[in-house]
C-alpha cells in the first residue's frame, strides 16, 4: 500500500514536532513515532528545566512534551504513533511498519529528527560478566518514570554530565543511593550543580580522572572495578545498579541507509545552516546533528528548518497549501518529482579541530544564511575558562571570537555565528580551533 | 513436556545435558520407541556453550582426515543443512575466504586445498590477492591471496538448539530444567541420577553434559579425560556494518588454532573473534580487558573501516577442549552409558551427526531401535534471521495480525506479536537473555536505551500469570 503527504517528518521529539507544528500551518505533514506516545525523550524526563528557550518558561519533561503535542495537533500535523520508519523506497519515500499495516509514504520533503541516545555498554567495551542491572540513563528513566519499577539499592553513575544527574536524580526518586560518580575528566563538570541545588547532589561523591573497568557479579550485578587512570591503581566498588550516562551517539540508521553524507564528529548527517543534508528535499534536525543539546535548542531547529523546507517547496513549484487535499492513496510513480541533488548549491565543510569534537552545522553552502538562533553549536573535550574561537580557510583567518562563557566538555558550547560569517562557501574547507 | 516436578522420573534413556548435543540426540532418541528425559541444569536450553560460538556451519574442509570429528562434521553439516530448511532455522550460504598475509600463511593455503580434498571437499579455489580484494574490497592493506570455501554457511544456532529441544518435546520427551545431575548410582539393571530437583531413574544414560562431562564421566568410574576450557571472546559490530563484508573471512590457522575471524552474523551485523586463552574456571564466560584490546588490534589490521562502527555486543564462550585431539566418545554396555564428551569447536555443526552416532552406538549394543510410525510433523521455528522476512516486514502477518505490526524493541523490529509467541512456545524464556535468543529483543544497538523497560514488563507480565494460574 502506498500513502502520500508533502511532507514526512519522522521523530515525534521536540525537534520533529515543532518543524512538524511550523509546516503544518501551509503544508501537509504526516509525522511518525515509533513510540507509542509523541514527545520524545522529555516524555519520560520527570524533572524540570525544560521549555526556556523555545516555550519561554520552565516545566518538566512531560508537561513539556504535552504541551508540544497539543500545539502540533492544533496546528493540524497528522501524528502517528507506534509507527516504525525502517527504510526508504526512494528519494523521499519511506517504508513505515505500524499495527495497521506495511505501508510506503511518498512525499516532496522528509525531516529526520530521530534524536541520539547513550552509548550502551557494549559499545563501551566494558568487560567482565554480563548481569543485569547495567543500564543507561534513558532505560532508567523508562523503568523508574513510565513503569515505576525500582532499580537497586546501591547505585554506580558512570558520567558527570548534566544528564548524569539527572540519573542521579531519578535514583533518589526510586529509592537507590548513588554511591559513586565516575567520570574520566579530570574535574566533575560542575555546571550542573548550578542548575540542580539540591543537596543530594552535593554528597554525591564524585571520583575525576576514574574509569569503570570491570563489571563484576555472574547472574546479579555484585560490584565494578574502578581504575584511577593516572596513578593505575584500581578498586572495587560493590553496587547493584551500574548506569551509564551520556556518550552520546545519533539514531542515524535512516541517514545512513539513505546514503547520506556524514559528520565524522557527530557522526549524524552533515547539515548546512538551513538543515539541508546531502540530498535536495531531506532535512535533518534536533539532537541528530548535534549531540546533544537541550530539548528547547532542538525545538528551535524546527523553526529554523521550516523556512528552508517552505522555500525547496516553492522551488519544487508546489504552492502552500497545494497538496492538502490529497490526502490519502496515489500511486508510487508519481511520487519520485524530485529535484537532482544537483540542485543543492556546493558549500564549505566546516572541521573542528581537536579539543573539539564536533560542530554544527557542518557545511556552509552559497546563499546561506545565519544558523538557528545565530548560533553555532561546538563540543569541547576540554575545559575553557573563555574559550577563544578561530577560523581560518585555505590557510587565512575568516573569523576570530572569545566567548564570554566557559567551554565545559559533556556541554555544548554555543558561538556566535559570527564566527563563520565571512567565510566564503566556495572557497573551501573551514577549520575552527579552540585556543 | 516440561516438568519441574520434584517427583522421580524413570525413562529409558536419560540424556544429560540441554546444549545443541543433548537436545539433538534427545531428539533422536525420541523418534524410536523409547522414554526419553533431557536433564539441564540451568534454566532454559542452550544456555552454556551453544549459545556464545561463532555460528557458522563449517564443511570440514580443514579438519583432521579420518579423525571423528571429521566425519562427522561432514555428515552434521548435510544433516543440519536439510533439517534448517525443515524447522525453519534461519541459515546463508554465504562462503568463506581464507586470507594469507604473509608468505608462509601463502604457502600453507596449498596444504589447505590439498587437506580440505582429503576430507572430501572439493570445491576449495585459490585465488590471487587481486581475486581476495575484489571479493572483500574493505580489508586492510597486505593479503596475499586466499582460498576460497563457497559452502561455509552461517546458522542461528540459538534457533537450532531451540528446534531440536521443541521437536524432542513433540515426540514425547520429557525436559527437566533446573535439574542439576549431582551423583549417579547404579542399581541392578538401572542407573539413578541424582539431582538437585529430585532423582531421574533409567536404563540408559548419554552423558552430553559439556563442561561437565568429565565431572559425569568419573561418576561412571571412568578417569579417562579433563576438560579444560578455552575461552573465545567476541566483538558484535553493529548491522550498519554489513555491507563491509560479504563473506566469512577467515585467517590462516595456525598451530596456535583456527585464529580470529570477521564474519556476517545470521543476524545482520558483523562479527569479529574469537580469541582462544586456556583457563581455569568453566564458568568464567566473562569477557577480559586483554582479550578486546587484542580483538580490536586484529580487527584494525584486518579491516579498518569495521572498527568505525559502533560495538554492539561482547561476549565470551568457553570451548569445551581436552587432553585429546578428537571428540571424546564411548559406549560402556555393562553400565548402559554412552559419553559424548570435548564436543569443543565444532559442535553446532556436528551435533545431529552426534546424535545419529550415538543411535548408532546403541544399535551396536544391542538396543532394539524401532522407528515411531506416528512422529509428529517437524515444526517451523519463528525466524530471526536477517535475509529472510521477519514479522515486521510481512504486510500479511501485520493484516491478519496487528500485533506483529507493533515494533517493541526498535534497534532490532522486534514485535509484540513475537514476543508473546515465544512466551507462548513450548520452551518459554525464563529470563531476557532467554527472550532475547528467541526474537532478538534487545540485542540492538541501543541494549534497552529505548525498550529495556517495556519488553521486561512484557516478560515479566507473562511470568506474573504463571505464578497467578499455577
Ligand atoms: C536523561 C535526560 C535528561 C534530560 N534533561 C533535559 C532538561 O532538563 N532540559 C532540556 O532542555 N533537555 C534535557 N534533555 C535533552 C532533551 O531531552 C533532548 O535534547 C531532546 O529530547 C532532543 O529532542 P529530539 O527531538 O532531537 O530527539 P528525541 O527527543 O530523542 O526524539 C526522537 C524521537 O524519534 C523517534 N524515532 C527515532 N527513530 C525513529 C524511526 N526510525 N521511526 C519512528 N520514530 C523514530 C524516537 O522514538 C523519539 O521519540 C535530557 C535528556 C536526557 C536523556
Ligand atoms: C568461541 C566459540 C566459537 C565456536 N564456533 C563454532 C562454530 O562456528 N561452529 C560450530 O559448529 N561450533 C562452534 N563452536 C562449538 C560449539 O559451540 C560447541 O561445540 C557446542 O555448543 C557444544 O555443545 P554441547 O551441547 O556439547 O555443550 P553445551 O552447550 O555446553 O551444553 C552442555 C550442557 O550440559 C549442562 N550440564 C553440564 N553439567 C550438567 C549436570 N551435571 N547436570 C545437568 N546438566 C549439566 C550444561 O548446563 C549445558 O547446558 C564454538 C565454540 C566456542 C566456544
Amino acid at each position: 500500500m502506498t500513502n502520500r503527504s508533502t511532507i514526512l517528518v519522522v521523530g515525534a521529539g521536540p525537534a520533529g514536532l515543532t518543524a512538524a507544528t511550523e509546516l503544518a500551518r501551509t503544508h501537509q505533514v504526516v509525522l511518525f513515532d515509533r513510540e507509542s506516545a509523541a514527545g520524545g525523550i522529555p516524555r519520560h524526563s520527570a524533572h524540570t528545566g525544560y521549555g526556556i528557550r523555545d516555550l519561554h518558561r520552565v516545566m518538566t519533561g512531560p508537561n513539556y512534551a504535552r504541551r508540544l503535542v497539543e500545539r502540533a495537533r492544533e496546528a493540524g500535523v497528522d501524528i502517528r504513533t507506534e509507527s516504525t520508519v525502517t527504510g526508504w523506497a526512494g528519494d523521499h519515500s519511506l517504508v513505515v511498519t505500524s499495527p495497521h499495516g506495511r505501508v510506503q509514504w511518498d512525499a516532496d520533503a522528509v525531516i529526520l529528527a530521530t534524536g541520539a541516545r547513550e552509548r550502551p555498554r557494549s559499545a563501551r567495551l566494558i568487560a567482565g560478566d554480563r548481569p543485569a542491572g547495567v543500564l543507561t540513563t534513558g532505560q532508567l528513566q523508562n523503568m523508574v518514570h513510565l513503569h515505576h519499577r525500582t532499580p537497586g539499592k546501591r547505585a554506580v553513575v558512570v558520567g558527570s554530565e548534566l544528564v548524569s544527574w539527572s540519573a542521579v536524580l531519578t535514583l533518589r526518586e526510586a529509592g537507590c543511593d548513588t554511591v559513586l560518580m565516575t567520570t574520566e575528566r579530570s574535574r566533575p563538570e560542575s555546571y550542573a550543580l548550578f542548575h540542580h541545588p539540591a543537596r543530594v547532589l552535593l554528597s554525591t561523591p564524585v571520583s575525576t580522572a576514574t574509569r569503570v573497568v570491570r563489571v563484576i557479579g555472574r547472574d546479579a550485578l555484585e560490584a565494578v572495578e574502578v581504575e584511577d587512570v593516572r596513578a593505575g591503581s584500581r578498586r572495587i566498588v560493590e553496587c547493584d545498579v551500574l548506569v551509564l550516562t551520556a556518550d552520546w551517539i545519533p539514531d542515524y540508521e535512516l541517514t545512513a541507509l539513505a546514503g547520506l553524507d556524514r559528520d565524522r564528529g557527530t557522526r549524524g548527517p552533515r547539515v548546512d545552516m538551513s538543515l539541508r543534508t546531502s540530498r535536495a528535499g531531506v532535512f535533518a534536525v534536533g539532537n541528530l546533528i548535534h549531540p546533544v543539546d537541550t530539548a528547547d535548542v532542538c525545538a528551535l531547529d524546527g523553526r529554523q528548518v521550516a523556512g528552508a523546507v517552505r522555500s525547496y517547496l516553492r522551488d519544487l513549484g508546489m504552492g502552500e497549501h497545494s497538496s492538502a487535499a490529497e490526502g490519502s492513496a496515489s500511486d508510487s510513480s508519481a511520487a519520485e518529482g524530485s529535484l537532482p541533488d544537483s540542485s543543492l548549491p556546493d558549500g564549505a565543510v566546516i572541521q573542528a579541530v581537536a579539543p573539539l569534537r564536533w560542530i554544527a552545522p557542518s557545511l556552509i553552502r552559497a546563499g546561506d544564511h545565519a544558523p538557528a538562533r545565530r548560533r553555532l553549536l561546538l563540543w569541547s573535550d576540554e575545559f575553557r575558562l573563555s574559550p577563544r574561537l578561530v577560523a581560518t580557510q585555505d590557510g587565512r583567518e575568516v573569523g576570530r571570537l572569545t566567548i564570554p562563557w566557559p567551554a565545559v566538555p559533556g556541554r555544548v558550547l554555543r558561538a556566535p555565528w559570527a564566527l563563520l560569517e565571512r567565510a566564503n562557501p566556495a572557497a573551501g574547507e573551514v577549520r575552527v580551533t579552540l585556543g | 513436556m516440561i516438568s519441574d516436578n520434584h517427583l522421580d522420573t524413570s525413562v529409558d534413556i536419560a540424556v544429560i545435558g540441554g546444549g545443541l548435543v543433548g537436545c539433538a540426540v534427545a531428539r533422536e532418541l525420541a523418534g524410536y520407541q523409547l522414554s526419553v528425559a533431557l536433564i539441564e541444569a540451568r534454566a532454559d536450553i542452550g544456555d552454556v556453550t551453544s549459545k556464545a560460538n561463532t555460528a557458522i556451519l563449517h564443511t570440514g574442509f580443514d579438519a583432521t582426515p579420518e579423525s571423528l570429528e571429521s566425519k562427522l562434521v561432514r555428515r552434521g553439516y548435510e544433516l543440519l543443512g536439510d533439517y534448517s530448511i525443515r524447522a525453519g532455522i534461519p541459515i546463508e550460504r554465504t562462503g568463506a575466504l581464507l586470507v594469507a598475509w604473509t608468505d608462509e600463511e601463502l604457502a600453507t593455503l596449498g596444504k589447505l586445498a590439498a587437506k580440505a580434498v582429503a576430507n572430501g571437499y572439493e570445491l576449495c579455489e585459490l585465488v590471487d590477492a587481486d581475486e581476495v580484494y575484489r571479493r572483500e574490497p574493505h580489508l586492510g592493506l597486505g593479503a596475499l591471496g586466499g582460498l576460497t570455501v563457497p559452502d561455509e554457511s552461517i546458522i542461528c544456532s540459538w534457533t537450532t538448539a531451540l528446534a531440536y529441544a521443541t521437536e524432542a518435546l513433540d515426540r514425547g520427551a520429557t525436559l527437566l530444567l533446573n535439574h542439576r545431575v549431582d551423583s549417579v548410582e547404579r542399581t541392578g539393571n538401572a542407573t539413578v541420577l541424582r539431582t538437585n530437583s529430585g532423582d531421574v531413574r533409567a536404563t540408559w544414560v548419554i552423558n552430553c553434559a559439556g563442561h561437565g562431562a568429565d565431572i559425569i564421566d568419573r561418576h561412571f568410574g571412568f578417569e579417562r579425560f579433563t576438560v579444560v576450557p578455552r575461552r573465545g571472546e567476541l566483538i558484535v559490530f553493529d548491522k550498519l556494518a554489513r555491507s563491509l563484508v560479504s563473506s566469512i573471512v577467515l585467517p590462516v590457522p595456525s598451530s596456535r588454532g583456527k585464529g580470529v575471524l570477521i564474519s556476517p552474523t545470521i543476524y545482520g551485523n558483523v562479527m569479529l573473534g574469537p580469541t582462544a586463552d586456556n583457563i581455569e574456571d568453566r564458568t568464567a564466560t566473562g569477557t577480559t580487558e586483554a582479550g578486546l584490546a587484542s580483538l580490536l588490534d586484529k580487527g584494525r589490521a584486518l579491516m579498518p573501516d569495521l572498527l568505525d562502527e559502533e560495538v554492539t555486543a561482547v561476549y565470551a564462550g568457553l570451548r569445551a577442549a581436552t587432553e585429546h585431539d578428537d571428540y571424546v566418545t564411548a559406549i560402556d554396555a555393562a553400565q548402559r552409558y554412552v559419553l559424548v564428551g570435548g564436543i569443543r569447536s565444532t559442535g553446532l555443526t556436528a551435533s545431529m551427526a552426534l546424535a545419529e552416532y550415538v543411535a548408532e552406538l546403541l544399535r551396536g549394543a544391542g538396543l532394539q531401535l524401532i522407528q515411531r510410525d506416528d512422529l509428529p510433523p517437524t515444526r517451523r521455528m519463528p525466524n530471526v534471521g536477517e535475509a529472510f522476512i521477519r514479522p515486521y516486514a510481512d504486510s500479511d502477518r501485520i493484516a491478519a495480525d496487528a500485533e506483529y505490526g507493533k515494533v517493541v524493541c526498535f534497534c532490532e523490529r522486534v514485535t509484540r506479536g513475537e514476543i508473546r509467541d515465544a512466551l507462548e512456545s513450548p520452551i518459554p524464556p525464563t529470563d531476557l537473555d532467554g527472550l532475547r535468543r528467541r526474537t532478538r529483543a534487545l540485542m540492538g544497538r541501543c541494549q534497552g536505551f529505548y525498550c529495556g523497560a517495556e519488553v521486561e514488563k512484557l516478560l515479566r507480565g507473562a511470568s506474573a500469570d504463571i505464578e497467578v494460574s499455577s
